[in-house]
């Protein structure tokens, strides 16, 4: 993992924006840099409360199971599907050739 | 001809609608007059669709006259541009949508439409509703009826300026860290974030998926609570949304607040809190008081944790929920990418724009390898205490009352060099989304400068039925509704308060 | 070879039986045309969101009961993220830190050895669309993605491919047994990732392993590893050392081709799904749905052995295979000799349908008809070739094993006039034997015997030829002749 040789809080805006698919400018990058540093160094305030036996919330709500149950409907027609697609061929959504 | 039907709150309309004292064409007619006359320079919509409109009116007029009923018959609704139309685009006001036209119908959509209401139009909204001012859509920019140099809020800024201008009797808005509460109080209108899981999100483009919730932004309570009560309830569809009944939200209403227990977090009352505001919230905190409330200090010690842990939590959530937009499904695509890296890095580094672009870069920065735990696992916890911190106050009171921002509507352009000076004006409306419970925000005066104040009245989960209560019987004694941003004739916006 | 001892570890992607996909409304139906089973949940749409399908957590759930694991009482889903061109969210709606089922072991037969290995864990994920190529192109069909994918973890704890193989046919057989997967594999039903590693034989300390991904046939799963080890151990040989990669598996090649490394880390930023609550299951209703759970393969092994008196190694054969138990046991029931059942059902049946390469529902006889072979057998009216012969009509044709025995008259001759006639015959043919038999060569009795057999087109019941003979040949003075 490459978590290593990131040891500061100093946010690697190269690296993630990679992991997110983002082509920066050396100016985006500066700048996200600086204003992202900031922020980072703000939020950092919450490891101040002791969390200790703290259970995480991921939900606001306590709900459980919510299932559907296994039935097939109708979706989306073919046409409406394909007519929002950008680029495609034979009924497919056409990419620059993928290398497996 | 031209009447001043676009005037009147959604419940007034209804009840000329029931008694045919006007057609629901006449009424859209007023609106789209109104949009014409205004809407260049106040700049809410993204998009009205006329001849649509009308003939959903006619429509409505001809059911009508069969006998039919809905509880927003004939009446037109502004919808926030992130949720689903069936048939139209939803460009969430970003770039990286544009083409994007929805194959169908959000919940609320479908559920205004069975209730009978026209759709209006789209309204517009920061970037996937990322932002505070509405300044960062990436088509236009959104000023405020009271004074069109200053921001009309956001996210929901477009849905809030229509219904303060007159140009919707109401609107849809979604709330994930204060997007209706805050850009209603800038405008002066009423703005409501249900209880997570009070109304369904499928439709809603997903900002923070644990956050987000649609809501009703009207000229005053009692539509909000009609509003309300259509588009809430459990969904199929919606995994989040909860089996809970809808009650007659209405029915709570009462004059006064005798029997009610308002609580006054200390925290909220601070520094930074700008004196106007302060002074408007006081003197409202009063009004309840003489209305029979009693009032209580409460404690919410975690307050200050708030706007760290929404950001953690939201833009972590956010980099997952923008990363479909990629140029291979719908929407915008880069031109002539050499392969699928290329595609992609080019489609969004076009797509969105600069605080999309921070927000996403963050979020995926704090859940990152060897980041997780210090930010992301460590702002869940500090969630679980903000939780904590309302459910002891709500033990002590019925409904809470803060004010919605520590300051009325800025300039343009005035925050949008810092953006942590912008993501601080959350301050007060961000814990509410956090801990999943419901806030109303109620104009509560005006500044020396003729900018609207915002009252925030927050409810444990489900308490809408409260803080409706307690909205409905302040608004009804502070009167402050009847003040309209648009001198009446169309001369253009008031320059002070009259 | 046995300088070097072999870890493999195997991940396993399992189509469910489901009508819907995982977390949407869309069928599941294999070969429709591209981008006809699809809404805007498996299209990833601004707005969508998914719901999750309650069979597939069940099946989920069944495989854990099959394969021993504990059902968890808390479980949740989890955002997976990575960008590609397949994935309609890029995240990939999947269990991190809480599977359905944890730990568990599957008994698996290494060329007659019984070997328990360890499962790690199972858990529920979406499956992904499917990439078509062409030229400087590729296009995707999304009529997969959203479909439900089990995956079963297995310890690191297979020694060979041999014992890879084993596995995979193992967990197949029980993934059929319970319905919980059709596990065709050429519609891609069950799909393997492997990891593998060598070390010098007693060293303590495993060796780097390197993942083979996304092997779609056994032959290619057992084809890949012996390649890939082979290719670890001559890179050790040459004094290298492997890298912790990914690799891939080019059957035309005959080889593992390394594939992009260190360029794109794997970073996948897991986090709980927000917009799925967590799974809970009652207990209550875990024993519901085990209820509907067909017996386990180990627990009838015992019972076969205790209930027929089967030999261990015959109930193992028949309990692994659902539907073959299931026929062995119909028949038993209508015998009075379970273990004869057994024999015929463990070779006569087991071979004829291996040489037709086919499946039970290929055999016509019926388990009735079974069992009264077997009476007839032992009731003496069938000689062993004839029995053989009632069984290959049955086994093609179905119809009576005692009609046929009729009409054929393959009825053994037992009876005693009968057999006398016969006994005259050969005496008087073959003075020869007959001679050398008086004169102490036992071994012309079984000449003489064989003689009856042939006369008795195989129908003569060879004990009482024997008897008779013996008693007519001690009878008759020598000289008579």
């Amino acid at each position: 993992m490459s978590g290593e040789k990131r040891t500061s809080d100093m946010v690697d805006v190269r690296y993630v924006a990679r992991l997110a698919r983002l082509q920066l400018t050396e100016e985006e990058i500066r700048s996200f840099e600086a204003q992202l540093a900031q922020v980072a160094d703000y939020v950092r305030a919450i490891r101040e409360p002791d969390v200790t036996g703290v259970e995480p919330t991921a939900h606001a709500t306590a709900v459980r199971n919510v299932f559907r149950e296994d039935e097939v409907r109708p979706g989306l027609d073919h046409e409406t599907v394909m007519t929002n697609a950008p680029v495609q061929r034979d009924g497919l959504f056409l990419v620059p050739r993928i290398v497996e | 001809m031209a009447g001043d039907l676009n005037t009147l709150t959604l419940h007034e309309a209804e009840e000329r609608l029931a008694r045919g004292a006007c057609s629901s064409v006449e009424l859209v007619q007023d609106l789209l007059g109104a949009i014409r006359e205004r809407d260049g320079l106040i700049g809410g919509y993204l998009a009205v669709n006329e001849e649509d409109a009308l003939k959903q009116a006619r429509a409505a007029d001809a059911a009508r006259a069969r006998g039919r009923r809905g509880a927003l018959l004939g009446l037109p609704v502004a919808i926030k541009d992130v949720l689903n139309i069936r048939g139209e685009p939803c460009t969430c006001a970003s770039r990286i949508l544009r083409g994007y036209v929805s194959s169908y119908d959000a919940t609320v959509v479908a559920r205004l439409r069975a209730a009978g209401a026209i759709l209006l139009g789209r309204t517009n909204m920061d970037e996937f509703a990322m932002g505070s001012s509405t300044e960062h859509s990436a088509y236009q920019l959104t000023r405020n009826p009271w004074n069109p140099d200053r921001v009309p809020g956001g996210s929901s800024g477009g849905s809030a300026a229509v219904v303060a201008a007159d140009e919707a009797l109401a609107a849809l808005g979604s709330d994930t860290g204060g997007s209706i509460r805050q850009p209603a109080a800038f405008c002066g209108c009423v703005g409501l974030k249900p209880t997570y899981g009070r109304v369904s999100r499928y439709g809603l483009t997903a900002f923070a998926s644990s956050l987000d919730q649609v809501g009703p932004m009207t000229k005053d309570v009692r539509d909000a609570a009609r509003l309300l009560k259509v588009i809430a309830g459990r969904d199929p569809m919606d995994s989040t949304s909860l089996d809970e009944p809808v009650p007659d939200y209405e029915s709570f209403f009462a004059e006064d607040l005798s029997g009610v227990c308002l609580g006054l977090p200390q925290e909220y009352f601070v520094g930074g809190l700008d004196t106007e505001v302060e002074k408007a919230v006081q003197e409202a905190i009063r009004l309840c008081e003489k209305l029979g409330a009693r009032i209580v200090e409460i404690r919410l010690p975690h307050t200050r944790y708030a706007i760290a842990t929404y950001y953690i939590i939201a833009t972590a959530e956010a980099s997952a929920n923008l990363a479909r937009f990629d140029g291979v499904r719908y929407g915008y695509r880069a031109a002539d990418p050499r392969d699928p890296m290329d595609l992609y890095t080019r489609t969004r580094a076009e797509g969105f724009g600069a605080e999309v672009k921070r927000r996403i870069i963050f979020g995926a920065y704090v859940l990152s390898s060897g980041y997780y735990d210090a930010y992301y696992a460590c702002a869940q916890k500090v969630r679980t205490l903000i939780r904590r911190d309302f459910h002891a106050a709500f033990e002590r009171c019925d409904a809470i009352l803060t004010p919605v921002t520590p300051t009325a509507a800025y300039r343009i352009g005035e925050k949008t060099a810092n953006p942590l000076q912008m993501y601080l004006g959350d301050v007060f409306t961000v814990p509410t989304n956090l801990a999943g419970i419901c806030g109303l925000a109620v104009p509560c005066g005006f500044t020396g400068e003729g900018l609207p104040i915002g009252l925030q009245v927050l409810g444990p989960a489900m308490g809408e039925p409260q803080i409706l209560r307690v909205g409905y019987a302040y608004e009804r004694a502070a009167g402050w509704g009847r003040r309209k941003p648009w001198r009446s004739g169309g001369a253009g916006p008031a320059k002070e308060a009259p | 070879m046995s300088r070097y001892e072999y870890t493999i570890g195997l991940e396993t992607h399992v189509q469910l039986k489901t009508r819907s996909k995982m977390f949407c409304s869309c069928g599941t139906d294999f070969g429709a045309p591209p981008n006809t089973q699809v809404c805007p949940v498996c299209l990833g749409y601004p707005g969508a969101m998914p719901v999750m399908n309650m069979e597939a957590i069940r099946l989920t759930v069944l495989t854990g009961l099959m394969l021993n694991a504990r059902i968890s009482g808390y479980s949740k889903f989890d955002r997976k993220n990575y960008f590609y061109p397949d994935m309609p969210k890029n995240y990939q709606i999947s269990q991190y830190d809480r599977p359905l089922c944890e730990g568990g072991f599957v008994e698996v037969d290494v060329g007659g050895r019984l070997k328990t290995v360890g499962i790690t864990r199972i858990h529920l994920e979406e499956d992904v669309g499917k990439n078509l190529h062409f030229g400087v192109c590729s296009g995707v069909d999304f009529n997969r993605a959203g479909v439900p994918l089990m995956e079963i973890v297995s310890e690191p704890q297979l020694a060979s491919p041999e014992e890879a193989l084993a596995y995979l046919l193992a967990l197949k057989q029980i993934l059929l047994y319970a319905g919980v997967s059709d596990c065709n594999l050429e519609e891609g039903n069950l799909r393997c990732d492997v990891n593998c590693s060598v070390r010098p034989a007693g060293h303590p300390a495993l060796g780097t392993k390197t993942e083979i991904k996304n092997l779609n046939t056994f032959k290619g799963v057992q084809a890949a590893l012996s390649h890939e080890l082979q290719r670890q151990v001559e890179v050790l040989e040459r004094g290298g050392r492997i890298e912790q990669e990914t690799r891939r598996w080019d059957p035309d090649l005959e080889e593992t081709v390394s594939m992009r490394t260190k360029e794109d880390a794997h970073d996948y930023r897991y986090f709980p799904e927000p917009d799925l609550m967590p799974v809970a299951l009652d207990r209550a209703l875990v024993e519901q749905w085990a209820a509907t759970l067909p017996e386990l393969p180990r627990r009838k092994r015992e019972r076969f052995m205790a209930q027929y008196g089967l030999p261990e190694y015959d109930a193992r054969v028949l309990a692994a295979d659902k539907g073959l138990s299931e026929y062995f046991e119909a028949a038993a029931a209508a015998s009075r000799n379970p273990k004869g059942v057994s024999n015929w059902v463990m070779t006569e049946m087991r071979r004829r349908l291996a040489e037709k390469d086919a499946g039970l529902e290929a055999a016509r006889i019926t388990p009735e008809a079974m069992a009264e072979l077997v009476a007839l057998v032992d009731e003496g009216v069938l000689n062993s070739n004839s029995a053989k012969e009632v069984f290959l009509e049955l086994f093609e044709r179905g119809g009576h094993p005692r009609e046929i025995v009729e009409v054929r008259g393959l009825a053994q001759v037992s009876d005693v006039k009968a057999m006398e006639a016969l006994v005259e015959r050969v005496i008087a043919e073959h003075s020869k034997s007959v001679d050398d038999y008086r004169k102490g060569k036992t071994a012309a009795l079984k000449f003489l015997v064989g003689q009856i057999m042939r006369l008795s087109q195989g129908r003569a019941n060879p004990q009482l030829a024997a008897e008779q003979l013996e008693r007519r040949l001690r009878a008759e003075p020598p000289s008579a002749l």
